[in-house]
């Protein structure tokens, strides 16, 4: 048991630091927020160093409930890497938006917290319940974030149909879940497996189907991205960020997990679904995007259209293309992260957000560094070399080349053209057209650090990051093929 | 190790792009022009030291930095010209927007040399995966110069180029991954030599010829040209007729001709038949434009088709004759574009009827104007005839129709330059503000002086930039060899004796 325990040190240092937090926000009121922030970070910083380095080695925990290896690993790294930005941008948000009282209320980074633990135990989870469990607290932690700043209105309708469409992806998960313990007879992922290797029956094939089209309204793949662009537009951009990226990394993770270990047996049966949800989301989040005029909604559909090429890498099934949906998730937070921090600095005169697309016109004018900044960042999206965004979609399509489906790599890599499209919309906004209203100045530090750091990251220097980030994600992928 | 020549070529021009975005309008010139001279000495010094007898690939670099590909850089003669052509024009560019650009002059500059750095590196790169990057990387510049200080229409423009090249491209990608997974390498070199399954080898070149022809741009996918030329920039249009045209014809080269010979056989009809679409195509359309750089693009249209038919001759006369092509194309194109920004810069408009009497009024712009024109028609003594006359009998060899139809290609280039430079420098002086015009200035004869005698030595004196990629040409005609497809029009050595049986009659001798 307390080599088990050990093994969950992550969640463990979170969980308790949470509740502590917790009731230091409850007596000491908002004006911690400054303190449970700091906290906070620290504590993540201390979870990454546990999940990399656990003092016990990689293992199973609390009879295959619970699983600590490489690939978790991986994920949670990205998963508290972006939990920590999310909380470290916050504060400066808050204080402008109006009707906040131009604070932070104290349980922001706590709910943060709450959600990253959630998230982590879906990327560790070894058993349909695990999942399910982590999904939840991931989840209700997330509808009260969406809503957080109550007296705007977007953001209280963002949370409620985060809440209803949620509620009815999990009840759809959970149906799936209860199909293939019925006809399994277990919920942990081996023995899935071992079960779904003698053939599929009618009943299982329910079951994996309905288990995937709850994962794929988690990610937010087509058909069950509609929450997306509201969710996304409404909830504060700082936790708009948190969803793009921690989320999105732990519930992809997640389904690799999922499809690789449990049903890996089956690829034959969820490929298919894997296929068609990928290119429809690729076109779809490609040309809904192009019509947007809010950059947040399109930031959603732009994410939509990543979820997609990053399902193109599980296709194939095989560690190839799993290392390469890793470097996906590696790569995507931190052009999103980038762009998010990039949007923060919208505000105008009097520090009010802007989220127009139009009131980018002629930034490069006005405020040089940010929009070549951005306009790296969409170049990067677009997947233009020599920006490092193209580097993942390359590993994607050359896992699909690999088994030799290059028809559909050549069909998926032409959609990324239509996503071109509007990713070049902006730079074209930022650097051809005439200048508009000056935003005003910006004098957080912090964020300019990321926001430069992010850049460097995605700049060509980032090829050098090449070796150790393959390496490192294919010792990850290899978590999930033992033997 | 030796000197890292081909690195540091890449490094000034991006060390100075960085540089100029943190200086003044003027400082940002100097540096950039600075930079540019320096790769340009670095390029004689390569040309110098280039051993015409030596090994294939020079000046190699290997460095595994990247994992899954390597910089690894290297040049052969074929390269070695492109990378001249490259250098050379670079400095005329940025001397040319000296004055003519006056808006966000460091950003302008830092563009043009992020582009060198990413022409030199096609044309250096021996790792196929380096050459997609640099290949595609071309198009964030491109995009920039096009959409920021281009003409009334350019962010149509500048939106048209980028996505047609970029759906090109992509499919190329796909092509290049299923290549480096069948022969386990990307390195350019060993992929020359590696025999793909023929039925693989049709659509490996289709997906190439996807990019390639647009990028060179083939009909009918060459109406991202007329657009891009016409709106961008004087130096822009310099550049991309001078240089970027040239990575299609350098691709077929190096990718599709020496890695898919039996494919490149198969499909020579369908090349050879756009070719022969585009050139007389093409220049009809040049015939009747009335927008000075319009007919000019049209003209590259029809000039780049010599390229491909010279190619896909598939034989040492065809290619010589398509890489002296695209080094005089990329001479002469880029000179015309400079010459109609000469005046466009004194009269504000690209109209060819407006224009007119120059001959009086500016006789040293006349003469150099007339020298370019002539060597675009392809006078005897001019850059043009050699790459065109190469191409033709190339050609002619490997089918007599085709090199029926694209001689008049000549007569019709002929045409519409000649009818060109006659209404915009003969006849009479239409206004006063023609009348006004000044002759070209010091800086401007110092752009077109150089640019003259390059066109004068390739024309006079072609052996200067034969002899680097001879042997070049000798292994790339020798590879292709087994898949020679039976020309029509052969000497006949023996009388009597039937043509097919006769695989003596072309040899490779010149």
């Amino acid at each position: 048991m307390g080599a088990a325990l050990l093994l969950t040190l992550p969640e463990l240092i979170l969980s308790l630091t949470s509740l502590a937090l917790l009731m230091v926000a409850a007596y000491a009121g908002d004006r911690s927020v400054r303190m449970v922030s700091i906290l906070s970070v620290a504590a993540l910083v201390a979870a990454a160093f546990a999940a990399l380095l656990p003092p016990t080695g990689y293992g199973i925990a609390f009879g295959g409930l619970y699983r600590a290896d490489a690939f978790s690993a991986f994920a949670k790294l990205l998963i508290y890497v972006a939990a920590g930005v999310s909380i470290v941008i916050a504060p400066a948000f808050f204080h402008r938006a109006p009707g906040q009282g131009g604070t932070l209320r104290a349980e922001y980074p706590i709910l943060i917290l709450l959600s990253t633990i959630g998230t982590g135990m879906m990327v560790s989870a070894g058993d349909m319940l695990t999942l399910y469990v982590g999904l939840e607290l991931q989840s209700l932690a997330s509808y009260v974030l969406a809503s957080f700043m109550r007296r705007d209105l977007r953001s209280a309708e963002s949370g409620l149909k985060y809440f209803v469409l949620g509620a009815l992806a999990s009840g759809i998960l959970l149906y799936g879940i209860s199909l293939v313990y019925g006809f399994t007879g277990t919920t942990q992922y081996d023995g899935i497996a071992v079960a779904f290797r003698e053939g599929l029956s009618t009943g299982q094939l329910f079951g994996l189907v309905f288990v995937f089209a709850g994962l794929a309204f988690k990610i937010a793949a087509v058909p069950f991205h509609m929450w997306t662009p509201d969710v996304y537009e409404g909830a504060p951009t700082p936790v708009t960020a948190f969803f793009a990226t921690a989320q999105k990394v732990g519930a992809v993770a997640l389904l690799l997990r999922v499809a690789v270990e449990a049903m890996g047996s089956a690829s034959d049966a969820w490929m298919q679904i894997v296929i068609f949800s990928a290119l429809a989301s690729t076109i779809l989040g490609g040309v809904a995007a192009i019509g947007q005029s809010n950059i947040k909604r399109l930031l959603a559909y732009s994410s939509i259209n990543n979820v997609g090429f990053a399902l193109f890498g599980l296709v194939p099934g095989d560690a190839n293309g799993v290392s390469s949906v890793l470097t996906y998730l590696a790569v995507y937070i931190v052009m999103t992260l980038g762009s998010f921090l990039c949007i923060l600095r919208m505000r105008d005169a009097e520090g009010r957000p802007v989220e127009e697309i139009s009131a980018l016109s002629g930034l490069s004018r006005l405020r040089p560094g940010l929009a070549a900044a951005l306009a790296i960042f969409m170049f990067s999206l677009a997947g233009i070399p020599p920006l490092f965004g193209f580097w993942p979609k390359f590993l994607v399509f050359d896992a699909l080349v690999a088994i030799g489906m290059w028809p559909l790599a050549m069909v998926g890599i032409a959609t990324s053209v239509i996503g071109a499209y509007y990713y070049l919309k902006i730079v074209k906004t930022m650097y051809f057209d005439e200048p508009a209203t000056p935003f005003g100045a910006s004098p957080d530090r912090v964020e300019g650090g990321l926001i430069a750091v992010g850049a460097l990251i995605v700049s060509p220097l980032g090829y050098l990051l090449i070796g150790p980030l393959g390496a490192y994600s294919l010792a990850a992928a290899r978590a999930l093929f033992p033997g | 190790m030796s000197f890292p020549i081909l690195s540091v070529m890449l490094l000034v021009p991006a060390l100075a792009a960085v540089g100029c975005l943190f200086l003044s309008p003027g400082g940002a010139r100097w540096l950039a022009l600075a930079a540019t001279l320096v790769d340009l000495l670095l390029g004689v010094l390569l040309w110098v030291g280039f051993d015409n007898a030596g090994a294939q690939w020079q000046y190699q670099e290997y460095s595994p930095v990247f994992g899954r590909f390597a910089w690894a850089l290297g040049i052969d003669g074929i390269a070695l010209m492109l990378i001249m052509l490259s250098v050379f024009l670079m400095p005329i560019c940025i001397a040319a927007s000296w004055d003519a650009i006056e808006k966000r002059v460091p950003e302008y500059m830092a563009a043009f040399l992020l582009m060198e750095t990413l022409m030199i590196g096609v044309f250096a790169a021996q790792d196929m995966f380096l050459f997609y990057i640099m290949f595609e990387a071309g198009l964030i510049p491109m995009y920039l110069i096009i959409g920021i200080w281009g003409g009334a229409e350019r962010i149509y423009a500048s939106y048209k180029f980028f996505l047609y090249t970029l759906l090109g491209s992509v499919v190329m990608l796909v092509a290049m991954l299923w290549m480096v997974r069948e022969a386990g390498t990307s390195s350019i070199p060993e992929l020359m030599a590696y025999d793909f399954p023929p039925q693989a080898q049709t659509w490996l070149f289709l997906a190439f010829f996807a990019s390639f022809a647009v990028k060179m741009p083939m009909w009918p996918v060459h109406t991202w040209l007329p657009d891009a030329h016409v709106q961008a920039p004087t130096a822009g249009s310099v550049i991309l007729a001078g240089v970027l045209l040239k990575m299609g014809g350098y691709g077929f080269i190096r990718f599709s001709l020496p890695m898919f010979p039996e494919a490149s056989a198969q499909l020579f009809w369908l090349v050879m038949g756009l070719s022969m679409v585009a050139v007389v195509y093409a220049s009809l359309v040049a015939l009747v434009q009335s927008d000075m750089k319009k007919l000019i693009a049209y003209s590259s249209v029809a000039h780049m088709a010599f390229v491909t038919i010279g190619l896909f001759a598939f034989n040492r006369q065809g290619l010589e004759g398509s890489v002296m092509m695209m080094l005089s194309h990329g001479l002469i194109s880029g000179a015309l574009f400079l010459c109609v920004g000469v005046i466009y810069d004194r009269l504000h408009t690209r109209e060819i009827a407006r224009y007119g009497g120059l001959a009086d009024i500016m006789p040293k712009y006349a003469l150099f104007f007339l020298l370019f024109t002539m060597g675009s028609v392809g006078l005897p003594g001019t850059a043009g005839f050699i790459g065109e006359f190469l191409s033709l009998i190339g050609a002619y060899r490997a089918n007599s129709w085709v090199a029926f139809v694209c001689t008049t290609g000549i007569i019709l280039g002929a045409a519409y330059m000649l009818y060109l430079y006659a209404r915009v420098v003969y006849g009479k002086v239409k206004s006063d503000e023609v009348a006004a015009m000044p002759d070209l200035s010091a800086r401007e004869l110092a752009l077109v002086v150089p640019l003259a005698l390059a066109v004068l030595w390739m024309g006079i004196y072609p052996e200067s930039f034969l002899a680097p990629m001879r042997r070049d040409i000798g292994l790339l005609v020798a590879r292709v060899e087994r898949a020679y497809p039976q020309g029509d029009a052969h000497l006949m050595a023996r009388v009597g004796a039937p043509a097919a049986a006769a695989p003596a009659a072309h040899g490779t001798e010149h």
